[in-house]
């Protein structure tokens, strides 16, 4: 693995919160004419607004060399705009719905072929590692992509504490799921189960992330604990999750068993292999207006091909 | 009053309907401009200019089986309008696709067309719309004959159809709101196809006439 340069960007450097939400403001109030009207249609038709959870606490986070310098999506766009399927299937239902999911007390159990199986409190969990920024790219499966700082640690280090078998091959995902504050109907078949190869798991670049911008994670993002795999489709980055279980045979993944002709187990983002329903060739950047083409693996080829070598990417999609 | 509005309540009625069918499209070119759209505004207004042209569809649809449910006749006076501007919000909607989503990148858009199935059956509603707007105004309706017209304007429900499908096809997995759609328009078509066949037997029901009063078949109409 390739490590490229030393991020460039200081934390005192990244752009407060704060400002970024009061973009949209400043937008509105400068529309001249039209801001009235807006004012009035604002309550009306305005998407959810990040629901300004008191809940979020400063959560710093080290530099990152892996850390991309590009800019990045604001607050508001990371926290409103999400899929979360238990919370609803509009892009807004999360920051709406998610503000239920109560994320303590929360213990995520490790469990299956490891020598020292265990359950961790996620107070716990998040002294585990110094706590790192990584400046992430995020491609959807549906072709918009952001950008996001997250704050986490490498998923290496929580595998390393419960000393991985030999005969684990794998590492599943399992998330929350609860009938009295999620969906009930089975859009996709709950609780969401993800998974990865073992090497996957092992790589540098997978996150155990635990916040973004610098504060806990927004529950509609996956709180109090999820998975950033940057170069595979958003969807693999499994959110709130319970359950990691190290598995000999592949693990069952939500998409793959809703449409497996649609969504494979890798997902790795592939600009040449089409959704059978769409292209994949380019994403819209959250912020741009015009598309940009999709980078191999999410631009992360230098550092992942070397995991799929000999793979053919087309079956293996 | 409701029954059979005077020319003058029928005006108002009609400009109202007008009115409120622009709105949608007044409220999104409103939030493009304050940037209210949310996070991925082109998707915002992909998405709104498809459902209001499938709503606006099949209202225009329910006009026929709402007159007949409810003996307002004059609903029918309300009809084009209705079309022509699921028409308009259906060609808006391409007109995002190809523009805003695609920025005319030609090459990309003819391989959506041909290649993507929901895609190809949301461009072919669009195309076989345009005959039907092109025609929906009282010369053309007085040019092609009544009979003549109604046939090319069944095409309709073929539209419908498409126009279901092409949301169908799309959804990653919940198929809730698509299938709402698709069963208020199974209702729609269903109480005509009903109506069809009771109308069918009530003709095959009707007795001959008496062998007294059958009478040579004269024609009337020039051949």
């Amino acid at each position: 693995m390739l490590i490229k340069r030393p991020s460039d960007i200081l934390n005192s450097e990244i752009t407060d919160r704060r400002l970024f939400e009061n973009r949209r403001a400043f937008i509105t109030r400068s529309g001249v004419g039209l801001a009235a009207g807006a004012a009035l249609w604002h309550g009306l038709t305005s998407p959810a607004r990040a629901a300004r959870s008191s809940t979020n606490t400063a959560l710093a986070g080290l530099p990152s060399a892996l850390s991309t310098d590009e800019a990045k999506t604001d607050y508001q766009s990371v926290t409103t705009y999400n899929n979360f399927y238990e919370f609803g299937t509009g892009k807004d239902d999360p920051a709406r719905n998610a503000g239920r999911m109560a994320v303590r007390p929360w213990t995520v159990s490790v469990e299956g072929l490891a020598g020292k199986p265990r359950t961790f409190d996620i107070d716990d969990l998040i002294k585990l590692a110094p706590l790192e920024e990584r400046i992430y790219r995020m491609r959807c499966v549906e072709g918009w992509s952001m950008v996001i700082p997250w704050v986490g640690f490498p998923l290496a280090a929580l595998l390393k504490e419960v000393d991985p078998l030999g005969s684990a091959k794998y590492v599943e995902f399992l998330t929350h799921y609860d009938r009295e504050i999620m969906t009930r109907r089975p859009v996709l078949d709950w609780p969401y189960g993800e998974g990865l190869r073992m090497d996957e798991a092992l790589h540098p670049l997978t996150l155990l992330a635990v916040g973004l911008y610098g504060e806990t994670l927004p529950n509609q993002n996956g709180a109090p604990v999820r998975l950033v795999v940057p170069w595979k489709y958003g969807f693999k980055s499994a959110k709130s999750i319970v359950t990691i279980r190290l598995t000999e045979k592949q693990p069952p993944t939500a998409w793959n068993r809703a449409a497996p002709q649609e969504y494979g187990f890798y997902s790795n983002v592939n600009p040449e292999v089409s959704h059978p329903r769409w292209s994949q060739a380019t994403e819209r950047r959250i912020g741009e207006l015009r598309r940009r083409p999709t980078l191999m693996f999410n631009g992360y080829g230098e550092q992942v091909a070397s995991l799929y070598q000999g793979m053919d990417l087309r079956k293996h999609y | 009053m409701l029954r059979t509005p005077s020319p003058l309540a029928l005006n108002a009625i009609k400009a109202l309907v007008f009115v409120l069918c622009l709105i949608p499209a007044g409220q999104l070119a409103l939030g493009w401009q304050t940037d209210t759209l949310g996070a991925n505004p082109i998707e915002t207004l992909t998405h709104a200019t498809g459902d209001w042209a499938l709503r606006l569809l099949l209202l225009t649809l329910a006009v026929t089986p709402l007159r007949r449910l409810s003996g307002l006749h004059w609903l029918l006076r309300l009809r084009r309008m209705l079309g022509l501007f699921a028409f308009a919000y259906a060609l808006g909607h391409f007109a995002i696709w190809i523009w805003l989503d695609l920025y005319l990148d030609w090459p990309a858009i003819a391989r959506d067309i041909l290649e993507r199935p929901f895609v190809t059956v949301g461009f072919a509603a669009l195309v076989l719309m345009i005959p039907l707007a092109a025609t929906s105004n009282t010369f053309a309706i007085r040019r092609m004959g009544g009979r003549r017209w109604q046939a090319l304007h069944r095409a309709t429900y073929g539209i419908a159809i498409l126009g279901v499908l092409h949301f169908w096809w799309l959804v990653k997995a919940d198929v809730l709101e698509p299938l709402v759609h698709a069963l208020v328009l199974a209702v729609l078509l269903g109480l005509r196809a009903w109506w069809r066949e009771q109308e069918r037997q009530r003709q095959l029901s009707v007795p001959p006439p008496a062998k007294h009063l059958q009478r040579p078949v004269i024609r009337i109409m020039p051949k």
